[in-house]
């Protein structure tokens, strides 16, 4: 099968429009009409540039993919949203035609449209809810509401229609937010808007967080992250970056010497795991953070321009099964490697990854190496890795995550031969606030403690996303940041 | 953005800087380091140890020696031009409390990470032996500064070109031997600090040794800087710089500061190639 070029769905959707009166549209008709595909990058040509995968809707696409909404009374979507956007109304006005009345509807409710379109696992939130995908029996047939939500923001990005909420009069308060990432990104926004002052303390060089240094330029332009924390400055958010709270300043100082009303801290899911297994301090062993900050924020993939070196690999695995493996599967197909596995010890069904991109992945040419996992990393006289030891799995009864356990075969030990591997099992929290931050409590991941309106244990400090959640969605830290910024909010007017 | 206040060529590649920072000036103990990185787009972000820190003017000193690209570049920047990014201080301070007597060795530009050091622990009042180590005599550096210190400087170069014409373990096996410190402390090239744990371990004597490895972020999310010390893998930038020097795995370690060794030796060799067209040399 021939890959689709964006013109080809693109025509394919006019020619199907012109036939659809929207009017006369019964729920039986919209069911008809097929889910609108997502126009990709052709494999072959993707996986040697970095540009976006998927390039976006058509304007006829994204019309006929709202008209597959049944605009449900009960709209049983929002509650598979974490920001509760109105899911119903802002589909009604992009089928209409109206996407400048679409997205002002999502802005209502989420801040980081363009972002969210492209990241968060609809599948498994609001598309998982969708009468459509429920009455055709298939989660994959849903109304595409993230497809729908990222046309309209782009739509208003491309077209210079962002508008900037206008800050409340000054208050004279001032908030300090730990973290440029999507917790701390939606925080300064909505505390902004109450007309405090915002500081954003960022320990890298370049604000936006996991959005700059994890996720690939393939999956969310840089540009757009970019926009966005322009956007906040323009609402008058200063960043400061270079700065690591618990170690420039600590995190009570800020409160205690600086002056600040109110605290936040987003600062991520920060240190990496290892399996704990024999061989992993050989040469051309990473976490998953690793090579993916070397080839997304230090740019490692531009040897032209880039100081920073990144491992050239020949055969690459990947440990681990989640969107993150994803990323540094497809990273080191991008950056040159012959052969790229993905070894993870359950079967594709219980893969954290999102659908589709294991899908992209696939497409791509990356290999899964499913029910195995690693007994040791093999290396040479050089320190240098060679093989990957391996041991096949079988699924026995659910565990407590509901998935079912894997268990080893004895004796199925195998060699598979690389040179590189990347750890990708996830993230333990980063101990250096705790270390620093006296009284501040934590469970036993290391993860602050929060009430529901995000308050730590600390007067004043609040904290969400990864720091709270462990290793979550762009959209949950959103979701956390929209809260604790209520939070903030109102407990600064009680002062006034 | 950080201004550089004030630059001083210590020997051939050897630099010294003073640098606007007064937040890390501020905050910052013996034992810990900064990031730099040049240039924000396309720069290498890369640790340094701070050699000191003048709260009053708001400024860290740094003394480096230009080795990769980014040390070379580093070492262009003049007097009143900007360091794009710095972040510090990064990294567990050394302890510092009396032990009694202690021995300092520093290796190379060790030295100067070493000097705070050695303050810190005169200043708690103990007895402070320093031993200083380099190739030759042009290459030693802030002779003076540890003078000052030091209950005794021992000076070895490799080639006895000044001092004593002995390796840094020689004179620390004698102190072992016969001044029996309580503690030592190694700073300098990893080699270096490896042979100085070999030293004292029959002697049983506590050694701390400061590695400088591969970092990206120094702030615990990249892993690259990972070392075993006891078996159990630690990270640098978080859990160090400083550990116990009996414990350290310095092979891994050594093997895995190669890690790009290729790109590296190309660079540096581009480096010196466009040093030498600017002087006209080539």
């Amino acid at each position: 099968m021939s890959h689709p070029t964006p013109e080809q769905l693109r025509e394919d959707a006019a020619q199907l429009l012109a036939t659809i009166d929207p009017s006369a549209l019964k729920p039986r008709d919209r069911m008809a009409i097929p889910v609108q595909e997502m126009p990709t990058q052709d494999p072959d040509q993707r996986v040697c540039n970095m540009e976006e995968v998927a390039v976006g809707y058509s304007r006829e696409q994204v019309i006929l993919e709202s008209l597959r909404c049944l605009q449900c009374k009960n709209a049983p979507c929002i509650q598979g949203c974490p920001v509760s956007i109105n899911i119903p109304k802002f589909i009604e006005k992009a089928a209409e035609g109206d996407f400048e009345g679409s997205i002002a509807v999502i802005k209502e409710s989420s801040l980081l449209p363009a972002i969210c379109g492209r990241v968060c696992p609809q599948e498994a939130q609001c598309q998982l809810y969708c009468t459509v995908g429920k009455s055709l029996r298939d989660v994959e047939k849903s109304v595409s509401i993230g497809r729908i939500e990222r046309y309209v923001a782009d739509y208003e990005r491309e077209n210079h229609l962002v508008k900037m909420p206008e800050p409340a009069a000054p208050t004279g308060k001032r908030v300090a937010v730990v973290g440029s990432g999507p917790a701390g990104i939606t925080v300064a926004a909505d505390v902004r808007k109450a007309g405090h002052d915002v500081t954003i303390y960022e320990a890298f060089h370049k604000p936006g967080g996991v959005m700059v240094y994890g996720i690939p330029e393939f999956r969310l332009p840089k540009s757009i992250v970019a926009e966005e924390i322009e956007n906040l400055e323009k609402m008058g958010v200063t960043i400061e970056t270079n700065f690591l709270v618990g170690r420039t300043r600590k995190l009570t100082d800020l409160i205690d010497k600086d002056g600040y009303d109110a605290v936040f801290v987003g600062s991520g899911a920060g240190l990496p795991k290892f399996m704990k297994i024999e061989g992993e301090n050989l040469i051309g062993v990473f976490s998953a953070n690793e090579y993916l900050t070397r080839s997304n924020l230090m740019k490692a993939y531009d040897p032209e321009h880039a100081s920073t070196p990144i491992y050239e690999s020949k055969i690459v695995a990947v440990l681990g099964g989640g969107n993150v493996a994803m990323d540094a599967a497809r990273t080191a197909k991008r950056l040159g490697a012959q052969k790229v596995y993905i070894v993870y010890r359950r079967t594709e069904k219980e893969m954290p990854a999102r659908v589709e991109e294991v899908g992209h992945a696939k497409e791509e040419g990356i290999d899964f190496l499913l029910l195995h996992s690693p007994k040791k990393i093999i290396g040479n006289e050089k320190g240098r890795v060679t093989g990957l030891e391996l041991l096949a799995y079988e699924l026995g009864e659910p565990d407590a995550s509901g998935r079912r356990r894997p268990m080893a075969i004895e004796g199925s030990e195998s060699i598979l031969e690389v040179d590189t591997v990347i750890v990708s099992i996830g993230n333990d929290s980063n101990p250096l606030i705790k270390k620093t931050t006296a009284g501040l409590e934590t469970n036993k991941w290391g993860n602050i403690i929060v009430d529901e309106q995000c308050r730590s244990s600390i007067d004043r400090i609040f904290a969400g996303g990864d720091i709270v959640l462990g290793a979550a969605t762009v959209i949950l830290a959103m979701g956390q940041g929209r809260t604790a910024a209520q939070a903030i909010n109102e407990r600064l007017a009680q002062e006034n | 953005m950080n201004k550089v206040l004030y630059k001083e060529q210590l020997s051939d590649e050897v630099f010294r800087m003073r640098i606007e920072a007064p937040l890390i000036a501020q905050e910052r103990h013996p034992g810990q380091f900064v990031i730099v990185q040049i240039d924000t787009n396309y720069g290498e972000r890369i640790p340094l140890t701070i050699a000191d820190a003048d709260q009053q003017e708001g400024s860290i000193t740094i003394v480096f020696q230009a080795v990769g690209d980014t040390t070379h570049r580093l070492a262009k920047i003049e007097v009143g031009e900007y360091i794009e990014n710095l972040l510090g201080p990064l990294g567990q301070p050394t302890e510092i409390e009396r032990f009694g007597k202690v021995v300092c060795v520093g290796g190379g530009i060790g030295v100067a990470p070493m000097h705070p050091i050695a303050q810190g622990m005169k200043q708690a009042g103990n007895e402070v032996k320093i031993i200083m180590g380099a190739r030759n005599r042009d290459l030693l550096i802030m002779e003076d500064d540890m003078q000052k210190i030091a209950d005794e400087l021992i000076i070895c170069t490799d080639d006895g070109s000044y001092g004593r014409k002995d390796l840094v373990t020689v004179p620390l096996k004698e102190l072992c031997e016969s001044w029996k410190p309580d503690l030592v402390v190694a700073i300098g090239p990893p080699i270096m600090m490896k042979f100085c744990a070999e030293t004292t371990r029959p002697y049983g004597i506590h050694t701390i040794v400061s590695l400088n490895t591969i970092m990206i972020d120094g702030t615990g999310m990249c892993g690259g800087c990972r070392v075993s010390v006891g078996g159990e893998t630690k990270f640098v930038c978080v859990d160090g710089p400083e550990f116990d020097g009996h414990l350290v795995d310095f092979d891994n370690m050594m093997l895995r500061l190669g890690t790009y060794k290729e790109r590296e030796a190309e660079d540096h060799h581009q480096c010196h190639l466009d040093l030498a067209i600017k002087e006209g040399k080539a």
